[in-house]
């Protein structure tokens, strides 16, 4: 079979109708395909790099579980709460969203065992697929179960991020959660509609350099096999993506295509965003909401000064726990979708726009998205660089039992972020806040309103998010 | 298939190892004495009671769960040791007297840090068995529960300067060391008051002289040492100054309504005794204050220090409480 890529797809491509706005799309694109470059090639075409990665990976999460069940309970000594909650979960905001989208998810262990399982196979998939294969309900698809889980995670943060025991059942239950869903429904369920962490860097993926496309649709379009979907691990048909939300970079797709008509682009930041066919979904706009709201509450608890609130998020049960678990779920429920309700409707009627505000909401949640993740990098500085000196004194002493394996057990050196912390901070926001300005920009432009009018109490909004985040970790 | 193969015995052999290195290093530690210090009120000391032979090397590592503890032997010279969250301290006891000792810990980790204790039973040839001595107030047949109120009190701090520049000295039955041990500064007091020959001294004189005797029955060894253990083992229910103001304090002062407080410290708990009261500690004996050290004070919250103080250690705790009272010279 002829890869098109290779050697003839010009021509190949040339046959088929459409070549020639083919041939223009692809020169006004301002992308380039790492599928092209030589020794990167090899790497995704072959199923082993990405295999032996994902077995560390699962082996590193195997050992998370078990020092959180049997190491120390003091959590700086614990490798479960320093590799998940500092190094893990500031390399996934700092590195793995930004740069690469959902490309944690491509190495992510919690689905290998399951998958195994479900198709009979790590690297060969045997021939008949194991358990009940059921299509996921329609009512539960989207991402309002991912909203879900993050705000329960949010509820138990303070004794989650702190607690080797309990993130270690943590870890078990989303574990035992992917395995058993795999076997009752077909493909990556829990990856696509559970895992909050799928969530959250799913929204925040369309906003990454990176992105798995079709390079020809025509092509795809007179290839009625369709391998790319029948191989796609997550149900994604390649031709059918708008966004990069979905996509678990995974390479299959790819790696079955006869056509050699997938690329794997490095494309500009934010290409996702900005038009409004794009994400119109209300639970997209919750999941962004709830991403705004849970960064305040968790700057609130981890970052501000506030020892009630700290007490009151860790006496979990108690009356006063209670009540911050209500303002938690209100200030993400009611406080944010409100006021963001109100900022849309605010606009469209200050701009006589005629779309419907459901549909406004949902289209205008987009700008939300580099206001978040900025929030979160910035939040995430704050919260764990301080601390990254225990990610060398866990290495050393995972289990909290005084070993000193590295010889860094003892390490003193801490990173000293806080000359330059709050300068960053602020200029994260700031990054964040123009970024999404622009984002707002470029959508009121597809109007015809008057674009100002409609976007100001949007901005307006995003203002007043920019300037809480500051005053609670700047103060 | 074998590429296959391979790929499953990878996953398996990682996972297997990923498992068997934090399983059998625990292993191979629950095979030594690990001693794990967590606050009172989330299981205290783990394991909380050890046995050893006389004269054999007790080995025990020893790491907090929580906070910086600290681990002290009852009744012996052993200096405490710091408990360190996530680090291992190493300890080896050897006892050469069977009996049943108390360890504790010495910082104040929490409201209920007084119930940080476990025993360690030395075993071994019962050496002839040394008559148990009984507390002085026991012998006297003291009530330390009694209600107990100075009628007088002095108008300023009694000195033992001034007493001494007085000049005068008291009959000798009130100089003796048991009766200090036994009388409060009250009584000393009044008793003096009847003395016609000292008729012609005023009440503050008196006062002075009361506390020349008190310190005359006390060393500057006694004072220091009393201050040391005071300041580790009181002053966080007592406050540094004695005034009953320790960081515990307010803690132990609840009102008792089942609450989440009285969780915390038991059902009964009172304010700690302000030592800076006149009319409360000058109606107050050394055999009374060492009772109440040694058997704690029951229903208001103060621990019993019997099994970790020695009696030279009581005594000087009470000789150094009486600096709350008076001014003695030699205080360090």
């Amino acid at each position: 079979m002829n890869k098109v890529q290779e050697v003839f797809w010009k021509e190949e491509a040339s046959l088929v109708e459409g070549g020639a706005t083919l041939q223009k799309r692809l020169a006004s694109q301002k992308r380039i395909n790492l599928y092209l470059i030589l020794w990167i090639r090899p790497l995704l075409q072959s199923r082993w790099p990405q295999f032996l990665v994902r077995a560390l990976t699962l082996a590193g999460f195997v050992f998370t579980i078990a020092a959180g069940l049997f190491g120390s309970r003091v959590g700086s000594h614990n490798f479960a709460i320093i590799f998940v909650w500092i190094a893990w979960w500031t390399a996934l905001k700092l590195a793995f969203i930004p740069l690469g989208g959902r490309s944690w998810c491509s190495v992510c262990p919690i689905p290998l065992p399951g998958e195994w399982m479900q198709q009979r196979g790590i690297l060969e998939k045997g021939g008949q697929r194991f358990g009940l294969s059921l299509r996921w309900p329609k009512r539960l698809k989207g991402s309002w179960l991912q909203s879900s889980g993050f705000l329960l995670i949010g509820l138990f943060s303070a004794v989650t991020l702190t607690d080797a025991r309990v993130t270690a059942w943590v870890l078990l239950s989303l574990f035992g959660l992917a395995v058993g869903l795999s076997l009752v429904f077909e493909r990556r369920a829990f990856c696509s509609y559970i895992c909050p962490i799928g969530g959250f860097t799913g929204i925040y993926a369309k906003t990454a350099p990176v992105e798995v496309r079709v390079i020809d649709t025509v092509i795809c379009a007179t290839h009625s096999e369709k391998t790319c979907y029948q191989n796609c691990p997550w149900g994604l048909y390649p031709l059918a993506l708008r966004d990069s939300a979905q996509c678990g970079l995974c390479m299959e797709c790819l790696r079955s295509c006869p056509k050699d008509n997938i690329a794997v682009n490095v494309r500009p930041f934010g290409s996702d965003v900005g038009q409004p066919h794009h994400s119109s979904r209300p639970d997209e706009a919750i999941l962004a909401l709830v991403m705004l709201g849970s960064a305040l509450a968790f700057s609130a608890v981890f970052i501000g000064p506030w020892g009630i609130l700290k007490s009151a998020a860790f006496a979990i049960g108690s009356p006063a726990w209670l009540l911050y678990g209500l303002g938690f779920l209100a200030l993400n429920l009611l406080v944010m979708p409100g006021a963001f309700t109100l900022a849309v409707w605010a606009g469209q009627g200050w701009s006589g726009s005629k779309t419907q505000l459901r549909r406004a909401v949902a289209n205008q949640a987009q700008v939300l998205l580099p206001l978040g993740l900025f929030a979160w990098i910035a939040f995430t500085i704050s919260f764990a660089f301080p601390k990254m000196n225990y990610v060398l004194s866990v290495l050393s002493d995972p289990l909290g039992w005084g070993w000193n394996l590295l010889g860094t057990a003892n390490t003193a050196w801490s990173p000293d972020v806080s000359g330059f912390s709050p300068i960053l901070q602020v200029a994260i926001l700031l990054v964040g806040l123009f970024w999404s300005a622009s984002i707002a920009h470029r959508l009121a432009q597809t109007t015809n309103q008057p674009p100002l009018r409609q976007t100001l109490p949007i901005l307006a909004f995003c203002l007043v998010f920019s300037l809480a985040m500051l005053w609670l970790m700047v103060g | 298939m074998r590429k296959e193969w391979l790929a499953r015995i990878i996953v398996i052999f990682l996972v297997v190892a990923a498992v068997a290195i934090p399983v059998g290093a625990w292993w191979l530690r629950s095979r030594g004495i690990v001693i794990h210090a967590q606050m009172a009120e989330t299981g205290g000391w783990m394991p909380e009671s050890l046995t050893v032979e006389v004269g054999q090397p007790l080995h025990l590592r020893l790491t907090s769960d929580d906070v910086m503890h600290s681990f002290a032997v009852g009744q012996s010279n052993q200096p405490p040791v710091d408990v360190i969250p996530g680090e291992m301290t190493d300890v080896t006891l050897t006892f050469d007297r069977p009996g049943k000792y108390t360890f504790y810990c010495t910082r104040w980790c929490s409201v209920n840090h007084w119930r940080m204790r476990g025993t360690i039973e030395v075993t071994g040839p019962e050496t002839t068995a040394e008559a148990v001595k009984p507390p002085l107030y026991v012998t006297l047949g003291m009530d330390i529960d009694a209600e107990h109120h100075a009628e007088v009190i002095p108008n300023q701090m009694p000195s033992v300067a001034r007493g001494a520049k007085l000049g005068v000295s008291i009959p000798t039955e009130y100089q003796s060391q048991e009766y200090y041990l036994s009388h409060s500064p009250v009584e000393l007091w009044k008793a003096l008051r009847e003395e016609s020959s000292l008729s012609r001294l005023s009440d503050q004189d008196l006062w002075d002289l009361v506390a020349l005797t008190w310190q005359s029955n006390t060393t500057p060894q006694d004072l220091k040492q009393g201050q040391q253990l005071f300041g580790t083992n009181c002053a966080a229910c007592h406050g540094e100054a004695g005034a009953g103001d320790g960081v515990f304090a307010n803690d132990l002062e609840q009102p008792k309504t089942g609450d989440h407080t009285d969780m915390q410290t038991g059902e009964m708990t009172m304010r700690p005794t302000d030592f800076t009261d006149p009319e409360h500690l000058l109606a107050a004996s050394p055999a009374h204050l060492q009772g109440k050290i040694l058997r704690g004070g029951m229903g208001t919250g103060m621990p019993y220090w019997g099994p970790i103080f020695t009696e030279e250690q009581t005594w000087a705790l009470v000789a150094y409480l009486w600096t709350f009272q008076f001014e003695m010279e030699d205080l360090p």
